[in-house]
């Protein structure tokens, strides 16, 4: 047997003991001390679905007037427990019509675009094209207020014939935040560092200071993630006698929090 | 001249009658009731209630999902060997998750390397071979499995495709990655994984420029939160 794939031993050793630590832990068991949201059904029946998800079958009903209590959630489904001890699935719309112990709608806390126009922290990965290579980038961004915000950002470059690093500090201005599809303008400054692949001749790492300017566009999705796409133009400050100039864009997703 | 005097009589009367009696029968010239309306009402009672601070209790969410896994990975030309490394995952609904993944192995010698004896092509910290992605799956078959008549777990099964990068050979490659998987889930929270991929990327290490293929098949245990 080879002997790399024979280290692999303890890893099923490992394996076995998490299942079997995993069937015997049932996390509702340790749920039962703490205090669970119980809603009572107003419209004719609530639905109860065995897994979070439209495809799974629902095998129980709660009548009107009866209460449940909501065990977890996953995404948009609900997992609630009756008095009766079942347990089931039970989609957000149907929840929502439920009511509270105030006899109100009951309100879920949901992200949706409002709390994506007052939430100040973003971050996302994005993927394009640096002047040929390929990028793959990371940022994190910081709103000032709402129509301006910092952003770091980091990116490796892919190429044919160097790879390299570029981190930027960039400010960016949202001219229109409450559009549904809404443009942005960037300016920034930082470092790009370039080294030439192994399988070439060998040149000389090169360390360079970068300015740029760009713009682009953020479209709320759902939830937490925005779609955005955006080209950034760059002056790599050479020690060479001229200055180089390098187009860059990307597209990708963030994630607001 | 009679009834000029009448009227006079008359006129006094009416203006000094209500005054005399306090009568305020005459809406003209009586002091009226909305006077006294208008007066500020005096507050009986000063309410002493204090709002109520209603704390709900939070609804326990499960949408991320961080896991550790292990199994086999074929790099081109350079062998079968044990793969091992960690994912994070973030559920959007029901059908859609982003994750983000790293691993890690070892490679071996190529075949040309073992039978001429002496020539290495890398050396040992380029034959460490690492990858990170991010990628977006879709659970396009989910659904339960049954174990025995009583028990039943959650399941899925669903197909992943993303980028990333490969170092390896002291070189970064810009890396598609793509394949399907499945997903049995223990409970609500502990999840088994077994997911078969494919890394490909675009390489020039052996001399001639080609698409390189390597495939990974690995287990995996996840965790909600």
């Amino acid at each position: 047997m080879n002997p790399r794939l024979s280290a692999l031993k303890p890893t099923w050793i490992a394996a076995v003991t998490l299942i079997a630590a995993a069937l015997a832990w049932s996390p509702s068991a340790h749920s039962d001390d703490k205090p669970l949201r119980t809603v009572e059904v107003a419209d004719p029946f609530l639905e109860m679905h065995t897994g979070p998800g439209k495809g799974y079958p629902i095998t129980n009903v709660v009548e009107r007037g009866e209460s449940v209590q909501i065990v977890r959630r996953k995404t948009d489904w609900f997992k609630v427990r009756t008095d009766r001890g079942r347990e089931g699935w039970v989609n957000i719309v149907q929840l929502e019509l439920t009511l509270d112990e105030f006899g109100e709608r009951t309100a879920i806390e949901q992200i949706g675009r409002d709390e994506f126009l007052q939430t100040r922290w973003e971050t996302g990965i994005m993927t394009g094209d640096f002047a040929g290579s390929d990028a793959l980038a990371v940022y994190g961004g910081y709103s000032i207020s709402r129509n301006l915000s910092l952003e770091i950002w980091g990116s490796q470059l892919v190429g044919n014939f160097s790879n390299g690093w570029l981190g930027t500090v960039n400010v960016v201005h949202e001219t229109f935040p409450e559009w549904r599809v809404s443009p942005y303008f960037t300016i920034g400054a930082g470092v790009v560092s370039t080294s030439p692949k192994s399988t070439l001749v060998a040149q000389e790492d090169r360390t360079d200071q970068v300015a740029l300017v760009g713009g682009g566009f953020r479209a709320y999705v759902t939830r937490r993630f925005v779609l955005r796409a955006e080209y950034k133009s760059y002056v790599v400050l050479t020690s060479r006698d001229e200055n180089e100039e390098v187009e860059e864009w990307k597209v990708g997703f963030g994630f607001f929090f | 001249m009679e009834s000029r005097l009448r009227f006079l009589f008359l006129s006094v009367a009416v203006l000094v009658m209500p005054a005399l009696t306090g009568c305020s029968s005459l809406p003209f010239f009586g002091p009226g009731e909305d006077t006294q309306v208008a007066e500020a009402p005096e507050q009986v009672i000063e309410p002493e209630v204090e709002r109520r601070e209603i704390v709900q209790p939070r609804i326990d969410t499960e949408d991320f999902e961080i896991g550790v896994y292990a199994g086999g990975m074929s790099v081109e030309d350079f062998g079968v060997n044990a793969v091992y490394g960690a994912t994070i995952a973030y559920h959007l609904n029901e059908a859609l998750f982003v994750e983000g993944a790293i691993g890690r192995t070892d490679t071996e010698e190529t075949s040309f390397e073992l039978l001429s004896g002496a020539a290495q092509i890398l050396d040992d910290d380029e034959r460490e071979f690492t990858y990170y992605n991010a990628s977006i799956g879709w659970n396009i078959f989910p659904g339960e499995a049954f174990f025995g008549r009583g028990r039943a777990f959650n399941q899925s099964f669903y197909v992943i495709a993303g980028l990333g990068s490969t170092r390896f050979g002291g070189d970064d490659q810009f890396t598609i990655n793509f394949g399907a998987g499945y997903r049995l889930l223990f409970n609500d929270v502990f999840a088994l994984r077994v997911d078969f991929r494919d890394h490909a990327f675009d390489t020039d290490l052996l001399g001639e420029s080609k698409t390189a293929h390597n495939l990974t098949g690995h287990v995996g245990f996840t965790f909600f939160f």
